[in-house]
C-alpha cells in the first residue's frame, strides 16, 4: 500500500460530471470529417436463403443516395475474416453467396441523410431463394438437417475432446455418478449505446481512418486490415473519448468497421452508421446459446472425483473471431474453485441459422458455473448433505496457492474458505435455513442457492487455440500464441503538472479516475493533481496484439502499466536528484512527492522542482540520461504461455473469486420469484475504487439476472427472431433489482505490482447459478430442479403443473 | 429506425384537428403522448401521410365530476390522474390503475384518452373502463357521439372510434364510499403491459354484494367484462366459496392467446388466480 493511500478509497468518479450532464463525446456527438453521409443496411429477412442477385435501379434513383454496396463488391474487394478453427468458414462483413441468419447485412445504401438511406434501401430488391433454416444446436448436427456452409459439409465449426487426469477411472471408482442436461440461454448485453462507425479513405495517403465505439484494437485490427487489403500502417482505428457500455459486445463490431470502410471507399465520401436498437438486437452480437450433458462423480463423503462436460455451442450463422471462446476461455478454470484433477471435455461448436456469437460478460462462465453449481446442488441432495458441507469438502485449500488446476490455469492468489464463510456468515445462512423449515412447515416454497466461482480476467489469448488439435499445433509452420499486454505513459511538464496517458478504451468503467488514484498514490500528489487521457488511437499510442479493455483486464494489466510506468518515472527522479545534489543514488527516495534523503535529513527536491531544472535546463541533467520526463512501461504477464501438447493452459492470468448466497420464495400460483436476500462476496486482490467495484459487481448482478430470469434472444424454428424489440427482449431494469450485499476479501496477486485482479465480469457468471439452484431448493418439494434458463413464469409454472399432477 | 416522411400539425382547435382529419381521408394519426406511436412511427410499422398533433389543445385536458361521472379530457395525462385528489376520492380503482401504467417518463407524457384509443388488451385503462362500464365521447363531422366500453373495443389495437372522429373524454362513473376495489396484475417487470391483470370493484351490502365489477387486461384480444363471475358474488356474497367460485368462472370466460411472454393455459389460470387475489383484497378494502 501507498503512504498517501488514494488506492482504496471510494474516490469519486472524474468521468461523472460529464457523462451525467450529457457532456460525453461518443460516436453519435463525434464529427471527426467534413462532408459526412449516413448508411443505412438492407439486411435479410430470411433465417437461411441463397441470394441471386440484387436490383439496385429504384434504391439509386432516390434524390440524395450517392451509392451503395452489396455482396458483390464484398465478394470482390474483401477477403473473409480469419478465425480460430480449421474448417472452411467464409465469413465477409456481409453476405455474399447465402444468408445465414435473420438481420444478415446484404447491402448498404449511402445517403446524405439516414433517413433517405432507410428509404431508398427499402427499395433495394435482392432475389432470395429460400433454404430451410435450423436454429437447435443438436438438430444442425443431425444428418439431414440444412447445412448452412456447403464448403464445410456440416453444421459443425470445431469439435475437440479434452481429457484431463484419468477421468474413467474416477467415474469407475465413484459411489456416486449423476448425470443432467443443461440449457443456457442466449442473450447479450443491449449497452445504452449501440454500435457506431464512420470510416473515410484518404486516397492519397492510402490511408483508411475509422472512428468507432470498438474496445480493441485487439486483435480485430490485423485481422480488419487484412479483409480491406490494407496495410495495418494504413488502417486507423480511432476510439472517441466515450463508449456507452459494451460488456464485451463491442468487441463484435469489427464486421461492421470493414463493411463501413468498403462503403466509404466505393462511394467516395466518409460514411457514419450508427446502429438502431432493433439492428443491435438482430445482429451484434449475443452469448451462445447451449445445451450441456453434465456428469459428476463423487465419493460417499461428497468429495468430487471427476467431471464430464459435454456442450453443443451455437455460434449462430458463421463462426466469428474471437469464437470459439465461447467454449474454451474458461479452460484454465474448468474446475472452478474445487481439487478435482480428473476431467474430460467434449466440446462441439454448431452453426445454425441464429445470429453471431462473442464475448458477452462473464464470457462462457455464465453457462459452465450454472451447470457446474447446479451439479454440485444435486450431489449434495443425493447425499442428503447441506450444500455448503459439500462446497466446503472439496475447496482448494488457502494453502496451496498459487495453485495449477490440472487444466492449465495457475490460480494465483486466494483464501476461498474465508470468502465462502463469510458469505455464509453474511446471509446468515444457518437462520435462512431455519426460517426455510419454518416456511416449508407452513406450505411455502422457499429455498436457498449458493454458488462458488473462479473468477478469470485478463484472458491469455493463446487460449483460443485449445480449438485446434495438438496435431494441428505442432505443425513446425503453426505460429504459437500467447500473451496479455498493456502500456501507459506518464509524463511531467515543465511546470511540475502529471498527465498519464492510455488508450485502454473505457466504457464506463472509470479508468480516468482509477489511473489518477494510482499515479496520485506513486507521485504523492493528489487525483485532482492528474490529467489522465486515455483515447486509442492506433497510429498513435503503444499498442499491442492483445491490447484494449476486454476480459476484465484494465483492473489488473492496465493498472499495471500504470503504476510500472509511475515507477520508472520516479526511478529517473531519483537519479536525477542525487545527480543535482552530488550525492549516490542509493541515498535517496522518492516519497510524499519528493527526492529525499532516506535518513530524513537534508534537502530534498520536490517534482515541481525538478521538472523546472530538468526541462528549463538540460545541461543539468547526468550524462547519458535521456532528457524530458516521460516514462512508458508495456506490462505483461508472464504467465500468459502457449497451450501445451496436452492442452493445458492458462486460459487467464489473474484469478479471483466469487461466493454468493441467494434466497428467494417462489408463488406456486403465479410462478413469480421474490428474491428476498442476495449476499456476494469477492476476492479481487486490492481494491483499487471500493465505489466503482461495487458499480460493477451491482451490474454483473442484474446482467446475470437478465439471464437468469428475463433475457432471450428467441427464434421460432424458422429462424426468425421473436424478441426483436424491448417490448418483448426484457432486460432488468431498477425495479427488479433486489437488494445487494457485497463483501470483499482481499487476497493479492503476486503476479501486479498492485495486486489487482478484474472484477469487471463478476456477478453475471453467478447470478445464474445462484438463483437457479435458490429456485429448485424453493420448488424442491415439488421434485423440481430448474435445468434451463431464463426461468420465465411460463416456462416454471408448467414445471410446476406437471410436479402438481 | 427513422420513420416514412410524414407531415406534421400541431392544431389549436379541436375544429382545426377535426378538418385536418377530413383532409386527409384516413390517412392521418392523431398524436396524444406519443408513447405507443412513435415507436410504431420509427419502425415504419406505422406510415401515416400526416400526424396531427393533440398537444396545443389546451381545452382537452381537465379531471371534473359531473352527474355522479369523472370526466377526463383525452390530453389528461396520466401523471396527472396519479395526483388527483378527485380520482383519489372518486375514482380509487383507476388511481391504483395508474400505477401500473409504465414508468413515471411514460406516465409524464401518456394520457388516458391515448392509452384507450390505443385499445391494447393488456393496457390497463381499457380494463378499468370495461370493468366500470365507462364511456368515451368521440367528436367527428358530425358532431359527438358517446361510446360504452362493450361498444368500443374490436379486437388488437382497434376501436370501434372512425377514422375521422377523435376522442374527446373519457367518463368513468364515481365509486360509491364503501365500496372495495383492486387492481392485481402480474407482469414480467414493473411498468411492463400486463400478462394478464385483474380490476375488481365490489359493493357489500351485509353479507350480500350489491354489485361486483370484474375485468382482464391481457387475456384476450380485447378487455373483457366477467359478468357471469360477477353473477356470483351477487348472487352468493363475498364469501370464500363464492369468490373461489367466481375465480374460477373467470378462467372459463376468457380466451387468451399465446405469446412470446405467456402461454394461453398460463394466462387463463393467471385469470383465475388474480380474480380471486383481486376480490379478496378489494374486500378488505371495503372493510376498511
Amino acid at each position: 500500500m501507498s503512504p498517501t493511500g488514494w488506492i482504496g478509497k471510494p474516490v469519486k468518479r472524474v468521468e461523472d460530471a460529464r457523462l451525467l450532464t450529457g457532456r460525453g463525446t461518443y460516436i453519435d456527438d463525434h464529427p471527426p470529417v467534413a462532408n459526412l453521409h449516413h448508411a443505412a443496411i438492407v439486411r435479410s429477412p430470411h433465417a437461411h436463403a441463397r441470394i441471386a442477385g440484387y436490383d439496385l435501379t429504384a434504391a439509386l434513383a432516390v434524390d440524395g443516395v450517392v451509392g451503395a454496396v452489396t455482396g458483390e463488391d464484398v465478394l470482390r474487394h474483401t477477403k473473409p475474416f480469419s478465425v480460430g478453427v480449421t474448417a472452411p468458414v467464409h465469413y465477409y462483413c456481409a453476405a455474399t453467396d447465402k444468408a445465414r441468419f435473420v438481420g444478415e447485412p446484404v447491402a448498404v445504401l449511402v445517403a446524405k441523410t439516414r433517413y433517405i438511406a432507410e428509404d431508398a434501401a427499402e427499395l433495394v430488391r435482392v432475389r432470395y431463394e429460400p433454404l430451410p433454416a435450423v436454429v437447435d444446436p443438436e438438430r444442425a448436427l443431425e444428418p439431414d438437417a440444412p447445412v448452412l456452409h456447403d464448403a464445410v459439409g456440416t453444421n459443425l465449426a470445431g469439435h475437440r475432446r479434452l481429457v484431463y487426469g484419468d477421468p474413467d477411472r474416477a467415474f469407475g471408482e465413484a459411489d456416486v455418478v449423476l448425470k443432467e442436461r443443461f440449457r443456457f440461454p442466449k442473450y447479450g448485453s443491449t449497452p445504452i449505446e449501440t454500435y457506431g462507425v464512420i470510416a473515410a479513405w484518404d486516397s492519397l495517403e492510402g490511408v483508411c481512418t475509422v472512428w468507432s465505439n470498438f474496445m480493441g484494437p485487439f486483435i480485430m485490427h490485423p485481422l480488419t486490415a487484412r479483409v480491406l487489403g490494407l496495410p495495418e500502417n494504413k488502417l486507423r482505428f480511432i476510439v472517441p473519448p466515450d463508449i456507452g457500455g459494451s460488456f464485451g459486445i463491442k468487441t463484435s463490431i469489427y464486421p461492421y468497421i470493414a463493411l463501413i470502410a468498403l462503403a466509404a471507399r466505393r462511394t467516395g465520401v466518409p460514411v457514419k452508421w450508427i446502429e438502431d436498437r432493433r439492428e443491435h438486437l438482430l445482429a451484434s452480437s449475443s452469448g451462445t446459446d447451449r445445451v450441456a450433458y453434465r456428469e459428476l462423480a463423487a465419493k460417499k463423503d461428497g468429495t468430487i472425483l471427476g467431471m464430464r462436460f459435454r456442450w453443443l455451442d451455437n455460434v449462430g450463422g458463421y463462426i466469428r473471431s474471437p469464437e470459439p471462446g465461447c467454449s474454451f476461455r474458461p479452460t484454465g478454470n474448468f474446475v472452478g474453485p474445487y481439487r478435482f484433477r480428473n476431467l474430460e471435455v467434449d466440446a462441439s461448436v454448431v452453426m445454425t441459422n441464429k445470429s453471431l456469437t462473442g464475448p458477452n460478460r462473464g464470457y462462457a462462465c455464465g453457462h459452465l458455473y450454472f451447470e457446474s453449481e447446479g451439479m454440485i446442488d444435486r450431489l449434495a441432495d443425493k447425499l442428503g448433505l447441506d450444500p455448503a458441507e459439500v462446497r466446503r469438502r472439496n475447496l482448494i485449500p488457502a494453502d496451496a496457492f498459487p495453485y495449477r488446476t490440472p487444466t492449465g490455469g495457475l490460480y494465483d492468489s486466494g483464501d476461498y474458505q474465508a470468502a465462502f464463510e463469510k458469505a455464509l456468515e453474511l446471509a446468515k445462512y444457518s437462520e435462512l435455513r431455519r426460517e426455510q423449515a419454518r416456511a416449508r412447515a407452513a406450505g411455502r416454497y422457499f429455498g436457498i442457492g449458493l454458488a462458488l466461482a473462479v473468477d478469470p480476467s485478463v484472458s491469455n489469448m493463446g487460449y483460443v487455440a485449445t480449438a485446434l488439435d495438438p496435431q494441428f499445433r505442432a505443425k513446425p509452420e503453426y505460429l504459437p500464441k500467447s500473451g496479455a499486454v498493456d502500456s501507459a505513459t506518464v509524463k511531467i511538464d515543465p511546470l511540475g503538472r502529471v498527465t498519464a496517458i492510455l488508450g485502454t478504451t473505457p466504457q464506463g468503467q472509470g479508468h480516468q479516475t482509477i489511473v489518477s488514484q494510482i499515479v496520485a498514490d506513486e507521485l504523492g500528489l493528489t487525483p485532482e493533481e492528474i490529467t489522465v487521457v486515455d483515447e486509442m488511437d492506433t497510429f498513435t499510442r503503444v499498442w499491442s496484439i492483445s491490447s484494449g479493455t476486454y476480459s476484465s483486464r484494465f483492473g489488473s494489466v492496465g493498472t499495471s502499466a500504470v503504476a510500472l510506468a509511475a515507477r520508472k518515472l520516479k526511478a529517473k527522479l531519483v537519479e536525477y536528484g542525487a545527480h543535482l545534489l552530488g550525492v549516490p543514488k542509493e541515498q535517496l527516495e522518492f516519497r510524499d512527492g519528493a527526492v529525499r534523503p532516506t535518513t530524513g535529513k537534508g534537502p530534498s527536491y520536490s517534482i515541481k522542482d525538478l521538472a523546472g531544472r530538468a526541462h528549463w535546463n538540460t545541461e543539468s541533467l547526468p550524462e547519458g540520461m535521456e532528457p524530458g520526463l516521460q516514462a512508458t512501461a508495456v506490462f505483461g504477464f508472464t504467465v500468459s504461455k502457449a497451450v501445451d501438447a496436452e492442452d493445458r493452459v492458462n486460459s487467464s492470468n489473474t484469478y479471483g473469486f466469487i461466493a454468493e448466497v441467494m434466497a428467494v420464495e417462489v408463488d406456486p400460483e403465479t410462478a413469480a420469484i421474490t428474491i428476498l436476500r442476495y449476499v456476494t462476496v469477492h476476492d479481487a486482490g486490492t481494491i483499487i475504487n471500493p465505489m466503482i467495484a461495487e458499480g460493477q459487481i451491482y451490474g454483473g448482478a442484474l446482467h446475470g439476472l437478465g439471464g437468469a430470469l428475463y433475457e432471450e434472444l428467441v427464434y421460432a424454428e424458422d429462424g426468425q427472431l421473436l424478441t426483436g424489440t424491448f417490448m418483448d427482449y426484457l432486460v432488468p431494469t431498477a425495479s427488479e433489482a433486489p437488494t445487494i450485499d457485497i463483501a470483499h476479501v482481499v487476497s493479492p496477486s503476486p503476479l501486479t505490482p498492485l495486486g489487482s485482479k478484474g472484477l469487471g465480469e463478476s456477478s453475471s457468471m453467478t447470478v445464474p447459478a445462484v438463483i437457479a439452484n435458490a429456485v429448485s431448493d424453493a420448488l424442491g418439494p415439488l421434485g423440481i430442479r430448474i435445468t434451463e434458463l431464463p426461468m420465465t413464469p411460463t416456462r416454471l409454472y408448467e414445471l410446476i403443473q406437471k410436479a402438481r399432477t | 429506425m427513422k420513420p416514412v416522411k410524414f407531415d406534421y400539425h400541431a392544431p389549436a382547435s379541436l375544429d382545426e384537428a377535426l378538418a385536418l382529419l377530413r383532409r386527409y381521408g384516413g390517412d392521418a394519426k392523431i398524436l396524444a403522448g406519443g408513447q405507443s406511436l412513435m415507436p410504431l412511427l420509427n419502425f415504419r410499422l406505422s406510415r401515416p401521410a400526416a400526424l396531427v398533433d393533440l398537444n396545443r389543445i389546451p381545452s382537452l385536458a381537465y379531471i371534473e365530476e359531473h352527474d355522479g361521472q369523472v370526466r377526463f379530457g383525452a390530453m389528461t395525462r396520466q401523471r396527472m390522474i396519479e395526483f388527483s385528489p378527485l380520482v383519489a376520492r372518486r375514482l380509487p380503482l383507476l388511481r391504483e390503475a395508474t400505477k401500473w401504467v409504465g414508468h413515471l417518463p411514460i406516465r409524464t407524457r401518456g394520457t388516458i384518452g391515448g392509452s384507450i384509443a390505443h385499445a391494447d388488451p393488456s393496457a390497463e385503462y381499457p380494463a378499468v373502463l370495461t370493468a366500470l362500464d365507462g364511456e368515451v365521447v368521440a367528436r367527428g363531422p358530425k358532431g359527438e357521439r358517446v361510446v360504452k366500453a362493450k361498444d368500443l373495443f374490436v379486437t388488437y389495437l382497434t376501436t370501434s372510434l372512425e377514422p375521422d372522429e377523435i376522442l374527446v373524454e373519457v367518463r368513468l362513473p364515481a365509486t360509491d364510499a364503501g365500496a372495495g376495489f383492486a387492481l392485481e396484475e402480474f407482469a414480467r417487470r414493473h411498468g411492463d403491459f400486463a400478462i394478464v391483470a385483474i380490476a375488481a370493484l365490489v359493493v357489500p351490502d351485509g353479507a350480500r354484494c350489491r354489485a361486483a365489477r370484474l375485468a382482464t387486461a391481457g387475456a384476450g384480444p380485447v378487455p373483457v367484462r366477467l359478468r357471469a363471475a360477477e353473477q356470483i358474488l351477487e348472487r352468493d356474497g363475498l364469501t370464500d366459496a363464492a369468490i373461489d367460485a367466481a375465480a374460477g368462472r373467470a378462467a372459463e370466460l376468457v380466451s387468451p392467446d399465446s405469446d412470446i411472454h405467456a402461454s394461453a393455459d398460463y394466462r387463463r389460470h393467471l385469470t383465475a388466480v388474480l380474480t380471486r387475489r383481486a376480490l379478496r383484497r378489494a374486500l378488505r378494502v371495503a372493510h376498511g
